[in-house]
């Protein structure tokens, strides 16, 4: 009988780990009878179940290979009934899982967080609702196999984010940040399924391994292509389309902000995907690589240097993950630049894709562990302003070094997370075109420098007597940022463990373009 | 502000049942004619719309939490009903073609329609019906009861 439940567990991973999200999100704003307590207790342990589920998923997608499932047939593995895939497929390969445990451990730090940080708001449940339907919208983003259940995903992580921003309704600023959120979302998901339809179309699939498998790369196609790349672009916040990311990130309550972090990521894993699975062998695959390669650059650009002048420390935060967004975007865009040119790609094509797969789950902790500090700054001061900021060192002498791991993390210093993934970036666009990798180099000096000025303006400096009574943050707000902490130390101090198990089947999986499509078809 | 007239109030009365039955019927056949659970759900909203333009000032107080449980019941059946298909797969259609509850077995070719037929999608239908009646409902009742919005 164990061994019975054990196996029927494992047979539906794929499904349990979005549908139990889903299901649980519901279910909490019924909880608020029981106490707000009983509400977020209730989605800690959810998210902390379907984290449990993603981690045994996947290792199995690493011992086992792909994992899939098909959503409503009579045996879940029967993928392609009379060789057409007809239902919705489950695909999850390394990357996938990759991008969910980064997700998933991400969120349920924010939640655990927020049991404290949003205690003292009236419908908290509808905003833990909203938190579990966000986590629902990126897992099925990150392992749907399908189009059209990932558009469907997409708009469930955009309206429940949208919520969230606007979460501190009696401000004006979070509904018109949320407002801004909500069109751009709305502009990219119509054009994600725009370009659907044109695949569908044309195949009449649906199906992502089985389009890549039937492409001819008509002119539709490149449209479709061109759609896609740009809807996904505008939804991780890269530069031409970054207006909504400060607005988003800076006015949402700070744990949301974090998860904005990841929600962001998984558009970026979507554009990869698309990129890599669906139009890998398309002959113009440079061009596209060379935009987004300059999309990376110029939101690594222009976002440090937007976040130079601000005061606002959230908004500040957030011009920074427009920045580090570069980043990833730059790795894998020079991986596929490359991709049909196998020497160069042995040579530095796949180093530069680690570099950006290791920096989104990097990213993720030290964006994640930054916005989760100033979230205990404005808990303990109550104003979000640097200016009025000063001293807080002595006071709150934790959070100062939890800040000041966060801030030489994404500064790129050794030894923490930041600096491996980083240094891989350099060394291996170096090789590409050496004035990337410069440009590279000078964003991560002027990150250094923009974050000095915070640490300076909020830590250090003289002592203010209307921040007397500020004490250290509760203990539960706490854990969440001391495991951020101990994860930055423990990645940047052995990279290369992290590389071999998380990092290099993940970028394998994204090169592995016919054993995506070979599960399938 | 006691402006809405007599006629209005009767003829709403009056249109209480036809409104109902014709949203219901929607829902209903969902799974044999158009429309289903979302159009369904919105023609019963529009019941509500038309009760709070027309009795707005009877009411004593919002009742828009009852809305509020009635549309997380809604969704929790919905993903219930795929939960329960998970003795084959997640969203499996469990009940058609077994003689039991929408599920009368149909032969290939032209039929009137059978209502008993289906399985789960009439069941899903429904579900359907209750989230958007009530999620439609509740975004009438917040924008017509001038619903300040959240505070501190």
């Amino acid at each position: 009988m164990e061994v019975g439940r054990e196996m029927f567990i494992i047979e539906h991973l794929p499904a349990l780990v979005i549908a139990i999200p889903l299901l649980a999100a519901f279910i909490a704003p019924l909880l608020k009878r029981f106490g707000k307590h009983a509400v977020s207790v209730w989605s800690i342990l959810n998210l902390s179940i379907v984290e449990c589920l993603v981690i045994v998923l996947g290792y199995r997608v690493i011992k086992d290979g792909i994992q899939s499932y098909a959503i409503g047939a009579s045996i879940p593995s029967l993928l392609s009934p009379n060789g057409l895939p007809v239902r919705i497929i489950l695909e999850v390969d390394a990357i996938s899982s990759f991008m969910g445990l980064t997700s998933i451990s991400i969120i349920l730090l924010a939640c655990i967080y927020s049991a404290c940080f949003m205690k003292k708001y009236k419908s908290v449940e509808r905003y833990y609702s909203l938190l579990l339907l966000m986590a629902a919208g990126i897992m099925g983003m990150a392992f749907t196999g399908d189009m059209f259940n990932m558009f469907v995903f997409l708009e469930v992580l955009s309206i429940s984010s949208a919520g969230l921003i606007a979460f501190y309704a009696y401000k004006g600023e979070a509904i018109e940040a949320a407002f801004k959120y909500l069109v751009i979302s709305s502009i990219s998901a119509l054009m994600v399924l725009f370009a659907i339809a044109l695949l569908y179309g044309q195949y009449g699939l649906l199906n992502i391994a089985a389009l890549g498998a039937a492409f001819r790369f008509t002119i539709l196609d490149k449209i479709a292509l061109a759609l896609l790349v740009s809807a996904f672009v505008m939804k991780c916040g890269a530069v031409p389309l970054h207006m909504w990311v400060a607005d988003a990130y800076g006015e949402a309550p700070a744990p949301i902000s974090a998860s904005l972090v990841v929600a962001s990521q998984i558009s970026l894993y979507a554009l990869f995907r698309i990129c890599f699975t669906l139009f890998g062998l398309l002959p113009a695959i440079q061009i596209i690589a060379w935009f987004i390669i300059l999309f990376g650059l110029a939101s690594m650009f222009v976002g440090v240097t937007m976040a130079m002048p601000q005061k606002d420390i959230k908004r500040l935060m957030a011009y920074h993950a427009i920045s580090q967004t570069g980043y990833m975007l730059l790795g894998v865009g020079v991986g596929l630049a490359v991709i049909n040119d196998i020497n160069a790609l042995n040579a530095f094509g796949i180093a530069a894709m680690e570099g950006g797969i290791f920096h989104i789950i990097n990213h993720a902790m030290y964006k994640g562990l930054l916005f989760l500090v100033a979230g205990a700054i404005i808990y303990r001061t109550g104003t979000k302003n640097l200016n009025e900021m000063g001293g807080l060192g002595n006071r709150m002498p934790i959070t100062a070094v939890l800040f000041l791991i966060g801030m030489l993390s994404i500064t790129g210093l050794p030894p923490f997370n930041g600096f491996a993934s980083k240094l891989i970036i350099y060394e291996s666009v170096f090789l590409f075109n050496p004035i990337l990798s410069v440009v590279a180099m000078i964003v991560s000096i002027l990150t250094l420098a923009s974050f000095v000025k915070v640490f300076y303006s909020a830590f250090t400096g003289q002592e203010q007597s209307k921040y007397k009574d500020v004490k250290e943050i509760p203990a539960i707000m706490l854990v969440p940022l001391l495991i951020l902490a101990f994860l930055i130390i423990l990645f940047g101090l052995f990279p290369g463990i992290i590389l071999k198990l998380l990092v290099k089947p993940a970028v394998q999986a994204l090169l592995d373009r016919a054993g995506y499509i070979g599960v399938v078809v | 502000m006691n402006d809405v007239s007599l006629i209005v109030k009767v003829v709403a009365y009056i249109l209480i049942v036809p409104v109902f039955i014709f949203g219901s019927y929607v829902i209903l056949h969902g799974h044999l004619s158009p429309g289903g659970g979302f159009a369904g759900g919105a023609i019963l909203a529009t019941l509500v719309a038309m009760l709070v333009i027309t009795f707005r000032d009877d009411f004593k107080e919002n009742p828009h939490e009852i809305f509020s449980i009635l549309e997380c019941i809604g969704m929790i059946f919905f993903i219930l009903l795929a939960f329960f298909g998970l003795s084959s797969s997640f969203f499996h259609n469990f009940l058609v073609n077994l003689n039991g509850l929408f599920g009368k077995p149909v032969h290939f070719g032209v039929n009137p329609g059978y209502l008993n037929t289906a399985g789960v999608i009439p069941l899903m239908n429904m579900a359907v019906g209750i989230e958007v009646f009530s999620a439609l409902s509740l975004i009438v009742l917040m924008l017509s009861m001038r619903y300040g919005g959240e505070r501190k």
